[in-house]
């Protein structure tokens, strides 16, 4: 080893507290990419080979009925690859060990295996045996939820009447990766599950022999997709089409592809911040480190040592303090990819979610890192490597002050002299003073927005969707549209307090060219159980005319008030209105389109008719409730709120307790990172300044405070510097998920910026701690003897 | 390799008396630094027993050696050890702020001869300007014992003799205890007691009959 690196392990050791910090935000900024990454690209690799190899379709298509013969119509279609003619039908199901109801898609499989698109993978079990018409495959994470193996046996009204089915397998299918109900915002496995029969069972028992109502197809080569859906629409319209949709409307692929790109979007952001940080905290350590051994450098440039030499010298060290956090970070990130892989198991289903952090990934890690760490020793090596060793034997010149901006004003004689020695050296170096605010608030807004996203977000949609918008207990869909007297039916189950019917009916809205695929929603003019709420928690009154849309929905179509929509019903007699849109309302979940259910009832050219209801309950009486569901069976689906958000909550709390853990970490460490290294260096820079004062009476406390006052000054400046910062990112975020399914309310709750507040400045206060600790071996009597 | 015991100092016997001036004189490693560190209460004998009035400062105490320091003492340096943030005026009120009977900062500034200077900063100073400060500062708390070690060390003939001459003025006007430390024997004319160390023993005491005025020595 040469003796300029054995210099080198020297100076790191001795460094060896900074040292620590700087690897600690390496390793973070390393771990973070690692684990997002790697994690990111096993979910996409494995979107797209399970895509590929199970044959999920491109182009989706719902109707009333069509006969069999229309199949080969639609396979003639131009532009169409292979095309799946399936029925599926949704049911009520009676699960074993759940009380409540839960609700079941019921779709059809050949009866002999062969491939066909949209294929399953048999995760257990076998697949259903022909002429056995009882036999069902049942889906990953509802059989998870409710453990349910092949043996198990549960109950589905089918054909109007309790049927027990046999569980033979449990299946995963490329359409249901995320397994969530359509219009929903939360998966509820436990109370909704995919089950899949064969299509001689099936079609006789849903008046469906000889016929179908769901397509899926792929696309040929060079096909244009808008095209095909073009013609399928065409073609389906006379049969109940309810319109062909693409990929990136089919749900599940929908919620699988927008977490793929989230996740590529934080796996840049968040190693970025640690980067900037890691290269900020290189640049003031070499900094320093080269003013402090400026006559060493004299020395060795005077004993023949190259500027080449000694540049990359103080580059090397930059790269050494690196390396340790790069590895640390690469075993962590490997270790959290795993964590984060397992959790998304739990969300997505596929066959193989295989984590593999490639060598790409790794290599792009220490090359990242190295290069932050470079970027950081930039100016010290320069100065180093350009420093004339006559110069350098020199002693540096004293620091020039003058009196601050702030003293000019003439308020310096309000503040004790103390203080003004801490004002003076933050102004001294305004560019260090701001990056180091920078960094710390860096540490305040990753908090602010964290708690925004993981705490005010959740709790704000929950608080504006289930207890001021959906305020039934129960809702209840029927098979097929009822006249609305079916109200008192309702009202006589056992424990129904309260009835509010409601009609919904599948429509394309029309404005100019743009078109939109929607459920109207006809609620009572006098709805109390089902609101419709605004984003700042405003009810709103649903017009007795017209259409009551969401702003996201009116903006998709380019309508405002006041202006006139094409509406064309997808159900019945398929009616085409012209309605005017009479108003629009900020939701927060959904696309929506809201009508008077008279007014809707008019449109459709129906009597007061209801597709479901809302149901308010006496909880004492929910079983006997449920149990009365579960025997009636003009009740397609049942849907529960409460218990839907419940298992929600549960589902979530563990995913966001770790997150939670990790950004708290994550910011301990920047701030940490931060105020200590900076702390370190104006202990360094000043030691000598302050043990001179110590030799003049002053105490360690009244020292301490001359050398941390600056780094609270910093921290205290950084917080709120912070929570703007935080403000502003959550905002960009609120822009950013703007989607037709979610938008987040821009609410930062006084909770997560107190919050925010004690981490960082708990941090601040401990490092400051450390940092004082060190005063205690100043060395009194060096000072007496020795030139700065 | 065994660590080797060095006496720095041995068999010590030294009494200062009020208002006078007294020189320590030695070579290096002749342990005039050591004394004047315990003199000062930075340092503790390992053994043997030091007063200052009825302070002990022979016990390692850093609460009580921080009171004696602040209360008691004025320190000189030889590389002045300013505050580079805080003009001449600033740096002898940090110091006053905390004293219990200061004179006033600019007064002790014009004691001094620099008058003129109290807001530039140390940068803006010349080395016997920035020594002067330093004596300024060691002043205004009116300390019973002014500690000087090698004022002139860092300066030209005639700046030093500027530094000596505002030491001795410090001494006779206010009636400081005094002892200056150097390696320059000819600084020694202007003393009351000359102590001159050797091996870490006082060799010998000399009492100038008549003091030089610090303008008149030569070295």
């Amino acid at each position: 080893m040469k003796t300029l690196d054995r210099k080198l392990i020297r100076d790191v050791v001795h460094l060896r507290g900074q040292v620590v910090a700087i690897a600690l935000v390496v390793a973070c900024g390393v771990a973070s990419f690692v684990a997002m990454r790697s994690t990111y690209n096993s979910l996409l690799m494995s979107q797209q080979s399970y895509y590929e190899s199970y044959r999920f379709a491109e182009v989706f298509a719902q109707l009333k009925r069509a006969p069999d013969s229309i199949a080969s119509r639609i396979s003639e279609i131009p532009g169409v690859g292979t095309a799946e003619f399936r029925v599926v039908a949704d049911v009520t199901l009676d699960v074993p060990g759940l009380n409540e109801p839960a609700k079941g898609r019921i779709i059809s499989i050949p009866e002999q295996r062969r491939q066909m698109l949209n294929d399953l993978y048999l995760r257990d079990g076998r697949y259903v045996e022909p002429g056995r018409r009882d036999e069902v495959l049942v889906s990953g994470a509802f059989a998870t939820a409710n453990s349910l193996k092949p043996g198990s046996t549960l109950s589905a009204v089918i054909n109007g009447k309790w049927e027990k089915l046999q569980i033979v397998g449990v299946a995963l299918s490329p359409e249901y990766v995320y397994e969530i109900r359509s219009g929903e915002i939360f998966p509820d496995n436990r109370r909704s599950g995919v089950l899949w029969m064969s299509r001689e069972a099936l079609g006789p028992a849903f008046n469906m022999k000889g016929a179908f109502n769901d397509v899926a197809l792929t696309l040929a080569p060079n096909a244009v997709e808008a095209d095909v859906i073009q013609r399928l629409d065409d073609l389906l319209t006379s049969y109940g089409g309810l319109g062909a949709y693409n990929r990136a409307d089919q749900v599940s692929n929908y919620f699988l592809s927008n977490e793929i790109g989230e996740l590529q979007v934080t796996g840049t952001f968040i190693p970025g911040i640690f980067l900037a940080v890691t290269a900020f905290l290189i640049h003031l350590v070499l900094s320093r480190m080269v003013a402090t051994q400026r006559q060493e450098l004299g020395v060795l440039k005077a004993f023949g040592y190259g500027n080449y030499s000694i540049g990359f010298h103080y580059l090397k060290l930059a790269f050494l303090i690196v390396l340790g956090g790069v590895a640390l970070g690469i075993g962590a990130g490997w270790y959290f990819g795993l964590k984060i892989t397992a959790l998304y198991m739990e969300f997505f289903r596929f066959p193989v979610l295989r984590y593999e952090p490639g060598p790409l990934v790794i290599s792009s890690a220490v090359l990242i890192s190295l290069g932050s760490a470079a970027i950081g020793a930039l100016a010290a090596v320069r100065h180093a490597a350009g420093l004339p060793p006559a110069e350098a034997m020199r002693p540096e010149p004293p620091a020039r002050f003058r009196a601050g901006f702030v003293e000019r004003l003439g308020f310096h004689r309000l503040v004790p002299t103390s203080v003004r020695i801490i004002l003076r050296n933050l102004e001294r170096r305004p560019a260090k003073a701001m990056l180091s605010i920078f960094g710390i608030a860096l540490a305040v807004s990753l908090l602010v927005v964290g708690f925004f996203l993981y705490f005010d977000t959740i709790e704000r949609i929950i608080q504006v969707q289930f207890d001021m918008a959906q305020r039934e207990d129960v809702s209840v869909t029927f098979h097929e549209p009822r006249p609305a007297n079916v109200k008192y039916d309702l009202a006589h189950l056992p424990g129904v307090i309260r009835v509010e019917s409601y009609r919904a009916a599948p429509a394309k809205l029309r404005f100019a060219h743009r078109t939109r695929r929607i459920a109207l929603l006809g609620l009572e003019g006098t709805a109390d159980l089902r609101r419709v709420v605004s984003k700042d928690f405003e009810p709103v009154t649903i017009p007795p005319d017209g259409l009551l849309l969401t702003s996201q929905l009116a903006e998709i179509l380019s309508v405002r008030p006041g202006q006139i929509v094409t509406v064309e019903v997808l159900e019945g007699a398929r009616p085409v209105r012209d309605v005017i849109v009479a108003g629009t309302v900020d939701e927060l979940v959904g696309l929506s389109a809201y009508m008077d259910q008279r007014a809707l009832n008019r449109l459709m050219q129906e009597g007061q008719t209801s597709s479901g209801a809302f149901l308010m309950v006496e909880s004492s009486r929910i079983p006997d409730l449920y149990t009365q569901l579960k025997q009636t069976p003009a009740i397609s689906s049942v849907s529960i709120p409460e218990v839907a958000l419940a298992s929600f909550n549960d589902t979530i709390a563990r995913t966001i307790n770790v997150s939670t853990v990790i950004l708290i970490a994550f910011a301990v460490i920047i701030a940490f990172g931060m105020v200590y290294n900076g702390a370190r260096i104006a202990l360094s820079e000043r030691g000598h300044e302050l043990a001179s004062l110590r030799v003049l009476g002053f105490t360690r406390s009244e020292i301490g405070f001359m050398l941390l006052g600056e780094q609270a000054v910093l921290t205290l400046v950084a917080i709120p510097v912070g929570f703007a910062l935080g403000y502003g990112i959550a905002g960009l975020i609120t822009v950013a998920i703007d989607t037709e399914l979610i938008r987040f309310p821009l609410f930062i709750s006084a909770r997560s910026y107190a919050l925010a507040f004690l981490v960082v400045a708990g941090s601040a206060f401990l490092s400051g701690y450390l940092v004082q600790w060190r005063l205690r071996h100043l060395d009194l009597v060096a000072v007496l003897k020795t030139r700065e | 390799m065994g660590d080797i015991d060095v006496h720095a100092l041995r068999s010590v016997n030294l009494e200062l008396y009020k208002g006078e001036l007294v020189v320590l004189l030695g070579a290096s490693g002749s342990g005039k630094s050591t004394l004047l560190n315990i003199l000062g209460g930075l340092d503790v004998p390992t053994s043997g027993e030091v007063f200052y009035r009825d302070h002990n400062l022979s016990i390692d105490d850093d609460a009580e050696l921080t009171h004696y320091r602040r209360e008691h003492v004025g320190f000189v340096f030889q590389f002045y050890n300013l505050i580079p943030s805080l003009t001449a005026l600033e740096n002898v009120e940090l110091v006053t702020d905390i004293a219990e009977d200061p004179m006033p900062a600019d007064q002790a500034l014009r004691l001094v001869g620099l008058g003129d200077r109290l807001h530039h900063f140390p940068a803006q100073l010349s080395g016997g300007e920035q020594q002067r400060v330093a004596i300024a500062r060691a002043v205004a708390k009116r300390p019973e014992v002014l500690l000087c070690d090698e004022p002139t060390g860092a300066l030209d003939y005639s700046t030093g003799k500027l530094v000596l001459e505002a030491i001795e003025r410090v001494n006779r006007e206010l009636g400081t205890t005094t002892v200056i430390i150097t390696h320059n024997a000819a600084i020694a004319d202007m003393a009351d007691r000359v102590l001159r160390m050797r091996s870490g023993q006082i060799a010998e005491v000399r009492h100038n009959e008549k003091k030089a005025s610090p303008r008149d020595l030569v070295w």
